[in-house]
């Protein structure tokens, strides 16, 4: 009984998600609502606002510049991270002998 | 590794490896590629000199202390950069108000601060693999 409901709402959830998938607009359609004016003006006016012909690099690192300092941030915080757990050189307390962190 | 061939190929192709890599890392406002690829190509020349020569001889040409200072140093060198828009009165990252040399579009020294900023991208992203290598080198060394 409770596996047969289970599988009734999960089964429901999987018909939502279908027939909500089939109703989006395909994939590169121009009229698309994800190709608003912020990619038309990223497109038109990014070679007069930075004078650089790579848009890509324009948005990582002009429009989007903050994103990419968190990007590195994260990378930061990641290698420190790493370097915590992975170079304990000092002998944890109560542990005798050659072994090393 | 001891191999002889290993070792004398490793030593004819990486400068050429790394030249590559400072390619791409200057070339980000121009071309494909940018700060994240060209340091991933840095960082993998470094590694591959320490799988040709080992552990030790690559500790000596990348030490601890110098990737960790351009680690630091490179993400400071970002937020300064940042720092300057506040400085002339913008807002944080301004590129074009706030004075970066902009020059003429297609030249290495154009785009204001997108090319410094790629390079302290390069410089984070290889001295972040780098370390990261070489500190798991160490701990099998140690074990």
């Amino acid at each position: 009984m409770k596996r047969a409901l289970i599988f009734l709402a999960l089964g429901g959830m999987l018909a939502i998600m279908i027939s909500s998938y089939m109703q989006m607009p395909p994939m590169g359609n121009p009229d698309n609502p994800s190709y608003n004016e912020v990619a038309q003006h990223y497109l038109n006016r990014s070679l007069e606002e930075t004078r650089a012909p790579n848009v890509i690099a324009v948005i990582i690192t002009d429009y989007r510049a903050i994103d990419t300092l968190g990007e590195a941030t994260v990378l930061f915080t990641s290698i420190a991270a790493v370097l915590t757990v992975l170079s304990g050189k000092d002998k944890k307390p109560g542990e005798g002998g050659a072994h090393h962190g | 590794m001891d191999d002889l061939i290993v070792k004398y190929i490793s030593r004819m192709i990486i400068p050429f490896i790394q030249l590559y890599g400072i390619f791409v890392i200057f070339h980000g406002h121009l071309s494909p590629g940018g700060g994240f690829p060209g340091g991933a190509i840095l960082g993998a020349s470094i590694i591959l000199y320490t799988l040709a020569f080992g552990a030790h001889k690559g500790h000596l040409k990348m030490p601890h202390h110098l990737s960790k200072r351009l680690e630091s140093g490179a993400i400071l060198w970002y937020i300064i950069l940042g720092m300057v828009g506040i400085w002339t009165g913008h807002l944080f990252l301004t590129n074009q108000a706030a004075g970066f040399f902009m020059g003429t579009p297609g030249e290495i020294f154009s785009g204001g601060f997108i090319p410094l900023i790629t390079v302290a991208i390069g410089l984070k992203v290889g001295s972040t693999i780098i370390t990261l290598f070489h500190t798991m080198i160490e701990e099998e060394h140690d074990a």
